[in-house]
């Protein structure tokens, strides 16, 4: 789960570290007063776009004014239109919140970050001299300047390795000081909210009030929201897929892709598979839709709907390979939704494994017009062949 | 033959008295696992499944001489009940459990370090070694006896390239779930290096999928040299970037983890990659020449 800047930086901020005043606005009249109160101390103000993609800087998303007249223009507009970004899509996101801040007079800037190395399965520090940037932009270019530095689940980030960390950044002592106090707390934020990534960049150095987080981002990780009841609670779901959050609440993987093939499949790896299937016969995945493992009936109704509903979708490719689900079920599933959801496109099925028999015996019998394949490639030779031919007029 | 367990290998169940625990005890004793008991808190002294029920793993362990445990212990205190058999001295551990938060397995693979104890997944559909043992959820049934080895980040995929190699004539020796998670236990390394050894295996193979690099890591190990033929099929090759694809550990994070890359450093050295997921059987049997 992604969180937005300003619940990121309301996470750092209860941890000590500093973030610029301000204020969070949803309407350009709540944006004028907060920008009234910022010009009035004699700062100019940064208007943010609170939206769950990075890129903002690029799109416009991220804007200076120096003037409440200039203020509350740019508010007006960042409110009206959709971001884009070069992480949003061409559609774009709708900017429902702006972040609107003084402005900080900064002198070096730095990078900084906790994540997850998967190679090395532990966590890690990342940390830079030279803040501002992307980072995967910095790695490229210099890879020397970024840091990363693994630290030890059982020991923790001991002031040794912090106080390393400072020095490998090429601060100096005042700065150091300060650095590793906001790198201590960004860890300990990290472990106590199970975060997958916190990153600030750029943290920057001003003469007045030492280190201040400029912009952060925090990815939480999901499974471990259960245990972090005031966490979840951030969750937006205003912009959710409708399918997406269907999916969610009954336990079913789901994105939707940008063909025209829906594909209901148990299993993450042979959903995978049956997507790619469909690439290869020469037809686009409408969806990855993975059902789960041990599902019954009604994870398989909730599934059929999802794909079915979606007015993008010009054939369904069901793929079930019955181990610990059985066949059968699916069927009694399948047939079900199509009688309570109606079906206006093809349908092909594959169910192997366990009661597939019974299974094809109940589609068979239910009346649901449908294709039956034996091989993955068969299904999906047969969903690219009447997806296209339903594109005729 | 086999690595890992075998006929002889006493199992217990953790989280045994629960539904999935039940369920999956249940049909790895109709397979001929020797399942030797569960533990359950609070449950200890009780009889489920007509096996004994112990309130840790040490009692179970004390008792039974249990040498490998399966846990069907829900999310958040799955790591401990982890940690408490590998602590009990139980030496191979397969976590079915899927959705354990990240931080839990890094510190329990910490714990776990310098122990010599086995982990697999967590996330996984278990091991199998057909006619002798199964450790996991797999349905038993569409495996045989024989001489490929399958080490898969997958469950239904799997399944899908097992029945493939049933129906072609191929039995598996060993086929292991190192699960689909982003951080999990031992990984294609280490175990393509125990099939290495194993005269009952001839050829392996590998279903990787996006994310992670334990195949690129796989590929690196293959350099040196390898006595067997390898083959792999990589899901995901249509995967969006920055999505997890049902799995925690499928997604393409910063431009790396992609299906493409993974098939090419396998192909560098010499593994055959099977783009037709339909093809796996038949890919193996001919590179077999059987």
């Amino acid at each position: 789960m992604k969180l937005y800047e300003h619940q990121a930086k309301a996470i750092l901020a209860a941890h000590g570290v500093a973030i610029p005043g301000g204020g969070l606005a949803a309407t350009p009249t709540e944006a004028e007063a907060i920008a009234r109160r910022i010009i009035a101390s004699g700062r100019a103000v940064v208007l943010k776009a609170q939206i769950l993609a990075g890129g903002r800087g690029k799109g416009g998303g991220v804007r200076t004014a120096a003037s409440l007249e200039e203020a509350r223009r740019m508010a007006e507009a960042m409110f009206a239109a959709r971001l884009i970004t070069p992480q949003t899509g061409p559609a774009g996101l709708p900017v429902r919140r702006l972040l609107l801040e003084a402005s900080v007079d900064i002198g070096r800037q730095v990078y900084l970050a906790a994540t997850i190395d998967r190679h090395l399965g532990q966590a890690i520090v990342l940390a830079s001299g030279q803040g501002g940037m992307e980072i995967e932009d910095l790695a490229r270019s210099s890879p020397s300047a970024v840091i990363r530095q693994p630290i030890p689940a059982l020991e923790g980030l001991s002031p040794a390795l912090a106080g390393m960390i400072a020095s490998a950044c090429g601060l100096n002592a005042p700065e150091a000081a300060g650095f590793t106090a906001v790198l201590t707390a960004l860890w300990k934020a990290f472990l106590e909210c199970d975060a997958g990534l916190i990153e600030i960049n750029p943290l920057g150095w001003s003469a007045a009030g030492g280190w201040i987080a400029l912009d952060a981002k925090m990815v939480l990780d999901d499974a471990a929201l259960p245990r972090h009841p005031e966490l979840t609670a951030l969750r937006d779901t205003t912009d959710e897929d409708r399918r997406e959050a269907r999916a969610a609440a009954s336990g079913i993987s789901y994105i939707r892709l940008d063909g025209d093939i829906g594909c209901l499949v148990n299993g993450a790896g042979l959903a995978m598979a049956t997507a790619d299937m469909i690439e290869q016969a020469g037809g686009r995945p409408a969806n990855f839709l993975d059902i789960g493992g041990g599902v019954g009936e009604d994870a398989v109704r909730e599934g059929f709907w999802i794909v079915a509903s979606d007015p993008g979708v010009r054939a369904v490719l069901i793929n079930v390979f019955g181990g610990i689900v059985r066949c059968d079920l699916v069927a009694r599933g399948i047939s079900r939704a199509s009688r309570d959801f109606g079906l206006h496109v093809p349908l092909v099925v594959r169910m192997l494994g366990t009661n597939a028999e019974a299974g094809r015996r109940i589609l068979a019998e239910s009346g649901l017009d449908y294709l039956s394949a034996e091989t993955m490639d068969e299904a999906a030779a047969m969903a690219v062949a009447a997806a296209a031919a339903g594109d005729k007029p | 033959m086999s690595i890992l367990a075998g006929s002889a290998t006493k199992v217990l169940v953790q989280g045994f008295t629960g539904r999935e625990g039940t369920f999956h005890a249940q049909r790895m004793i109709e397979y001929g696992t020797n399942i030797v008991g569960g533990t359950s808190p609070g449950k200890g002294g009780t009889t489920h499944l007509g096996r004994p029920v112990f309130g840790s793993a040490a009692e179970a362990r004390a008792a039974t001489g249990a040498d490998a445990s399966v846990v069907f212990v829900p999310p958040l205190k799955a790591a401990g009940a982890v940690r408490e058999a590998a602590e009990a001295g139980i030496g191979l551990i397969v976590c079915v459990t899927e959705g354990i938060p990240v931080l839990d397995v890094i510190e329990l693979k910490a714990r776990l370090a310098g122990r010599g104890t086995r982990l697999i997944g967590p996330n996984t559909p278990g091991i199998i070694v057909p006619g002798e043992t199964k450790i996991g959820i797999m349905p038993g049934a569409i495996h045989r006896p024989g001489p490929i080895a399958v080490i898969s980040r997958s469950g239904t995929l799997t399944y899908e390239a097992v029945h493939q190699l049933t129906a072609v004539g191929l039995g598996q020796s060993t086929a292991v779930g190192i699960g689909g998670d982003a951080i999990v236990g031992m990984g294609f390394v280490e175990l393509l290096g125990l099939f290495r050894d194993d005269p009952g295996t001839a050829a392996v193979l590998l279903i990787g999928e996006i994310g992670g690099s334990t195949e690129e890591d796989a590929a690196a190990y293959l350099r040196s040299g390898y006595p067997k033929p390898v083959l792999a099929y990589i899901a995901g090759r249509t995967a969006p970037p920055g999505r997890r694809m049902g799995h925690a550990g499928a997604i393409i994070e910063a431009g790396g983890g992609t299906a493409a890359r993974k098939a090419e450093a396998l192909r560098d050295e010499g593994v055959i990659v099977i783009d037709n997921p339909s093809a796996i059987g038949e890919t193996v049997r001919r590179r077999l020449g059987c």
